[in-house]
C-alpha cells in the first residue's frame, strides 16, 4: 500500500501544470502590450527634456499641442524598440502622425550611436536621463507608446513593440478618430 | 498542382497518423502480433507522406511561385536561392511543416533501428509518436495551411524579414527543432513505459542515444541562435533572456538533467519515476516553447509568428499531451519500483544534486519568463523581468553545478571516498587558484565575480583531465599500459570528458566576455584611427554598392597592432527596399582568443561616420565551447553499447578497461 503523502507527490506535477496552464487560458484573453494607464484622458504631465545631443532637439509638453502624436519611450539596449522602428519611421514619414520621442534612461551616445544606425524618424527627442519623467509618466518598460491628442491629452498608451496588427486594429482607427 | 500535392499528401499524412496511432496501441495491449507490426509500415508512410508536403512547398519557394500565399508574403524573386530556402522555414506555417517533417524523420528513425526493441514496447512508442504528429498535423492543417492560394498571383513577393536573411540563422530553427523534437522520442518511451507498467535497465539504454542526439542538436541550435544575435544584431550582446530565448533553454535544461538522471537509471536502476517525469518535463518544455513563441501570451522580439487564435490551439493541445501524460504518470509511476538505497556521498549521489540544481534553475527560468503573465493575469501591474534576474539566480545555481562536476565524475558508484577523491584533486586546486590570482590581478579594478567564473572554468576543464588521467592510471603504471587504457575506455567515458570540456570552455568564454569587455563609441572621419585593448582602427572610406536584394554602405578599416597590420575589416550597413528595413552586418575579426567587433553606423553628414567598436576577449570560445559540448554529445553516441546488436560481444571484450569505472 502506499503512503498518501507519496501519491501527492506524484499528483504534484499534474496539479501544478493544470494551475500554469489556467494562467495560459487567462493569459489568452489579455493582450500584454494593451495597459489601461492611469494618465488616460488626462493631459500629458509637464517636462522640459533637454535634446540628445546638439544634433536634435529637446521636447516639452509645449511641443505636443495642435497635433495628433505619438510620444514614443524607447532606449538603445531595448530589443523590441529595433523591431518596432520601421514601422514608426514608416508612420512618421507618411505624416500619418507627429512622432516624438522619449530616450529614456540611456547614455546619449548610445542613443546617438541607436539613431545613427537605424535612423531618426523623431521630430524632437527628449533625453529622460534618470528616468524621472518616465515615473511621472507611468511607463513599466521600454518601448511604450503615447497617443496624444490635438489638446495634448493622453488617449492611449501602447506597451511594448508597434506590429502591424496594432496599428490595422486599434492604433489607426484611433489616430483616425482623434483627427476628426 | 504542386503545391496541391503538397496540401493533399499531408492529408494523407493526418490518416496513416490515426491509423498509427490507434491500431498498434491496441495490438500491443491485446497481444496482437500482426496489428502491432502496422507501426512500422506506418511510420515510414508517414515519413514519406511528410518529404513529398515538404518538398512541394520547397519547390515553390524554388521557383518563386507567388499563387502560394505563403510564398508570396515571405519570399521575393531577387533573394538568395539559400534564402529561398531558409525562408521555407522562416515564417509561421513553414516552421510548423519542417517541425511536422523532423517529428516523422525521428518516428521513422524509431522504425528503422528499432528493431531490437521488444514489439510491444516499440508499437507503443510509435504510436504515441504518431499521436503528438497528429496534434501537429491537425494544427497544420486547420489553422497554418501553408499551401493557401493567392488568387490573382502578385508580381512580386513580399520578402523575408531581412534580419533573417543570414546563413546562421538559414541553419538555427532546424538544429533546434531537430533538439526540441528529439525530445519527443524520450517522451514516447516514457509514455510507453508508463503505459507498460515497466521501467528497466534495458528501458534506460534504449532511450539514452536519442535523449543524447536531440540534446546535442539543441545545443547547436541555440547556440547558431545566439551567434547571429552577436553578429547581426550589431551590438556585440549574444544573449539577452528573451522569453524566446529561454523557451529554448528551459528544455536545454530539463533534457540535461535527464542525461544524467538516465545514467543512473542505466547503471543503479534507481531514479526510475523521477527519469520519466524528466522525459515528459523536456519534451513539455519543448511544447511550451512553440506555445508561448505563437500565442502571443508574452511580448518578445519574435513576435512577428503571434496569433491569439492559434494560441488556443495549441493550448488545448499543450493540456492534453502535457496535462494527459502527468496525470498517467501520477497514476502509473507509483507503481514503478525504486531501485536500491543511496549513499549520499557516491556517484549517483553526485548526479541527485546535479539533477536538483539543473530543475531549479529550469524553474526559475521558468518563473523569471512566465512572471509578467501572472503578475498579469492576477490584475496586477504590467512588469517586465530582465536579465538581472536571471543574472542574479544563475550564478549561485551554477557555481554549486559546476564544483560539482569536477568533483561527482572522480566518486565510485554506490559509497565513494570523498576524502581520497579530494586528495586526488588537489592539483586541480592549485590550478585553479592560479587561475583565480591570474584573472584577478590581470584586470585589476574588474568585476570580482570574474575570477569566480575563470576559477570555475579552470576547476571543471583540470578536473575533467585529472578523471581521464585517473582513468588511464596515467604515470601511475607504464605510458604503453596508460596508452592501453586510453583506447579502451569507452566512447562513453570520452563523451562525457569532452562535454564537460566544452562547458568550461562556455563559462571561461562568458565570464571574459561579459567582464572584460572594452567598447568604444565615436564619430570617425576617412583616415581617422581610435585605439581600443591595443588595437588600432583606422577607417580608410566608406563607399556605396548593390548587393542581390539590398542597397550596402560597406566600410574599409584596417586594425593594427603596435604598427603590425592584424586584420582588415569590411562592416556593411544594408538597406531592404521591400521590407524597407535596414540591417547592420558587423565587421568581426577573430583571434580566437578575442573578438575585434567593428560596426559603422550612420554618416553625420559631415564626412564622419559613427563608429562602434568592440574587443570582446574569449567571446567565440561560447559557440566554441557549445560545438565541443554536441561533439562530446556525438562521441558518446558512438559507444558500441549504444549501437544496434553489438553489445554482448564488444563487453566482453572492453571489460577490462570498464574496471576502473566500476570501482574506484
Amino acid at each position: 500500500m502506499l503512503v498518501p503523502v507519496r501519491r501527492f507527490a506524484y499528483l504534484l506535477p499534474v496539479t501544478l501544470f493544470l494551475v500554469l496552464a489556467g494562467f495560459f487560458l487567462r493569459g489568452l484573453s489579455l493582450d500584454p502590450s494593451e495597459v489601461p494607464t492611469a494618465l488616460a484622458d488626462k493631459p500629458m504631465p509637464e517636462f522640459d527634456l533637454p535634446a540628445v545631443d546638439d544634433d536634435t532637439r529637446g521636447l516639452a509638453t509645449a511641443d505636443l499641442a495642435g497635433a495628433v502624436s505619438f510620444v514614443n519611450v524607447f532606449a538603445s539596449w531595448c530589443l523590441p524598440c529595433r523591431a518596432e522602428h520601421p514601422l514608426l519611421t514608416t508612420l512618421a514619414e507618411a505624416g500619418t502622425v507627429k512622432l516624438f520621442g522619449i530616450s529614456y534612461k540611456d547614455k546619449p551616445a548610445d542613443a546617438r550611436a541607436w539613431l545613427d544606425e537605424l535612423g531618426d524618424p523623431y521630430e524632437r527627442i527628449g533625453a529622460d536621463l534618470d528616468g524621472r519623467i518616465g515615473i511621472d509618466l507611468g511607463v513599466y518598460g521600454v518601448p511604450e507608446t503615447f497617443v496624444i491628442d490635438r489638446d495634448g491629452r493622453i488617449r492611449y498608451k501602447h506597451i511594448g513593440p508597434i506590429t502591424q496588427r496594432d496599428l490595422d486594429k486599434h492604433l489607426l482607427p484611433l489616430i483616425e478618430r482623434l483627427r476628426q | 498542382m504542386i503545391a496541391e500535392i503538397g496540401h493533399f499528401a499531408l492529408i494523407l499524412a493526418l490518416t496513416v497518423a490515426l491509423v498509427q496511432a490507434t491500431l498498434p496501441m491496441i495490438g500491443a495491449a491485446r497481444d496482437d502480433g500482426a496489428w502491432m507490426a502496422l507501426a512500422r509500415p506506418a511510420a515510414g508512410v508517414q515519413w514519406g507522406c511528410v518529404v513529398i508536403a515538404f518538398a512541394a512547398l520547397t519547390h515553390a519557394y524554388v521557383t518563386s511561385d507567388f499563387s502560394v500565399l505563403n510564398v508570396a508574403n515571405n519570399s521575393h524573386s531577387a533573394k538568395p536561392l539559400l534564402y529561398k530556402i531558409s525562408g521555407v522555414w522562416g515564417n509561421h506555417e513553414g516552421s510548423l511543416l519542417l517541425w511536422v517533417l523532423i517529428l516523422a524523420t525521428f518516428g521513422g528513425a524509431v522504425a528503422l533501428f528499432g528493431g531490437n526493441l521488444p514489439p510491444t514496447l516499440r508499437a507503443r512508442v510509435l504510436s504515441v509518436q504518431a499521436l503528438i504528429a497528429i496534434g501537429f498535423l491537425l494544427f497544420t492543417l486547420t489553422t497554418s495551411n501553408p499551401f493557401e492560394r493567392l488568387v490573382p498571383a502578385p508580381m512580386d513577393g513580399a520578402d523575408l524579414n531581412p534580419l533573417l536573411q543570414d546563413p546562421g540563422l538559414a541553419f538555427h530553427p532546424p538544429f533546434l527543432y531537430l533538439g526540441y523534437v528529439g525530445f519527443s522520442i524520450a517522451f514516447a518511451f516514457a509514455m510507453a513505459a508508463l503505459i507498460e507498467g515497466r521501467v528497466d535497465v534495458a528501458w534506460a539504454r534504449w532511450v539514452r542515444p536519442w535523449t543524447l542526439a536531440a540534446w546535442s542538436f539543441l545545443t547547436l541550435g541555440i547556440a547558431l541562435g545566439s551567434w547571429w544575435a552577436y553578429y547581426e544584431l550589431g551590438w556585440g550582446g549574444w544573449w539577452f533572456w528573451d522569453p524566446v530565448e529561454n523557451a529554448s533553454f528551459m528544455p536545454w535544461l530539463a533534457g540535461t538533467a535527464l542525461l544524467h538522471s538516465s545514467i543512473v537509471c542505466e547503471k543503479r536502476g534507481a531514479l526510475r519515476a523521477w527519469t520519466i517525469l524528466l522525459a515528459i518535463i523536456a519534451f513539455s518544455f519543448s511544447l511550451l516553447g512553440t506555445f508561448l513563441v505563437r500565442s502571443g501570451v508574452l511580448t518578445s522580439v519574435h513576435a512577428f509568428a503571434t496569433d491569439p487564435a492559434r494560441g488556443v490551439f495549441i493550448l488545448a493541445f499543450l493540456v492534453i499531451v502535457v496535462g494527459g501524460s502527468l496525470a498517467l504518470f501520477a497514476i502509473r509511476a507509483p507503481q514503478l519500483k525504486g531501485g536500491g538505497l543511496f549513499a549520499p556521498i557516491s556517484r549517483e549521489g553526485g548526479l541527485v544534486i546535479n539533477n536538483l540544481l539543473l530543475t531549479t534553475a529550469a524553474a526559475t527560468v521558468l518563473l523569471g519568463t512566465l512572471y509578467p503573465l501572472f503578475v498579469d493575469a492576477l490584475g496586477g501591474d504590467k512588469v517586465s523581468v530582465g536579465p538581472p534576474y536571471f543574472n542574479a539566480v544563475f550564478v549561485p545555481l551554477m557555481t554549486p553545478l559546476i564544483i560539482l562536476g569536477g568533483i561527482a565524475p572522480l566518486l565510485a558508484w554506490k559509497r565513494a571516498d570523498l576524502a581520497g577523491v579530494l586528495g586526488r584533486l588537489r592539483l586541480v586546486g592549485v590550478a585553479t587558484a592560479i587561475a583565480v590570482v591570474w584573472a584577478l590581478w590581470s584586470h585589476a579594478g574588474g568585476p570580482v565575480l570574474a575570477g569566480l567564473g575563470i576559477g570555475l572554468a579552470t576547476w571543471l576543464a583540470a578536473s575533467a583531465a585529472r578523471e581521464w588521467a585517473h582513468r588511464v592510471r596515467l604515470f601511475a603504471v607504464p605510458p604503453g599500459e596508460s596508452l592501453r587504457r586510453a583506447f579502451g575506455l569507452p566512447r562513453a567515458a570520452y563523451g562525457m570528458t569532452i562535454a564537460h570540456l566544452g562547458v568550461a570552455c562556455v563559462i571561461a568564454g562568458i565570464t571574459a566576455s561579459s567582464a572584460w569587455r572594452v567598447e568604444s563609441l565615436q564619430v570617425m572621419r576617412p583616415g581617422e584611427s581610435v585605439a581600443v585593448a591595443g588595437y588600432d582602427f583606422t577607417l580608410l572610406g566608406v563607399d556605396n554598392s548593390d548587393g542581390p536584394n539590398y542597397a550596402v554602405e560597406r566600410g574599409h578599416v584596417t586594425v593594427a597592432r603596435a604598427g603590425a597590420p592584424v586584420a582588415e575589416l569590411w562592416p556593411e550597413k544594408r538597406f531592404y527596399p521591400v521590407q524597407q528595413r535596414p540591417t547592420t552586418e558587423a565587421a568581426i575579426h577573430t583571434t580566437w582568443f578575442a573578438d575585434l567587433y567593428f560596426v559603422v553606423g550612420d554618416s553625420d553628414g559631415r564626412g564622419g561616420w559613427s563608429t562602434r567598436i568592440y574587443y570582446n576577449p574569449l567571446v567565440p570560445w561560447i559557440w566554441l565551447g557549445a560545438v565541443v559540448m554536441a561533439l562530446g554529445g556525438a562521441v558518446s553516441l558512438s559507444d558500441r553499447r549504444h549501437r544496434v546488436g553489438a553489445p554482448t560481444r564488444s563487453r566482453a571484450r572492453a571489460a577490462p578497461a570498464l574496471a576502473p569505472e566500476a570501482g574506484t
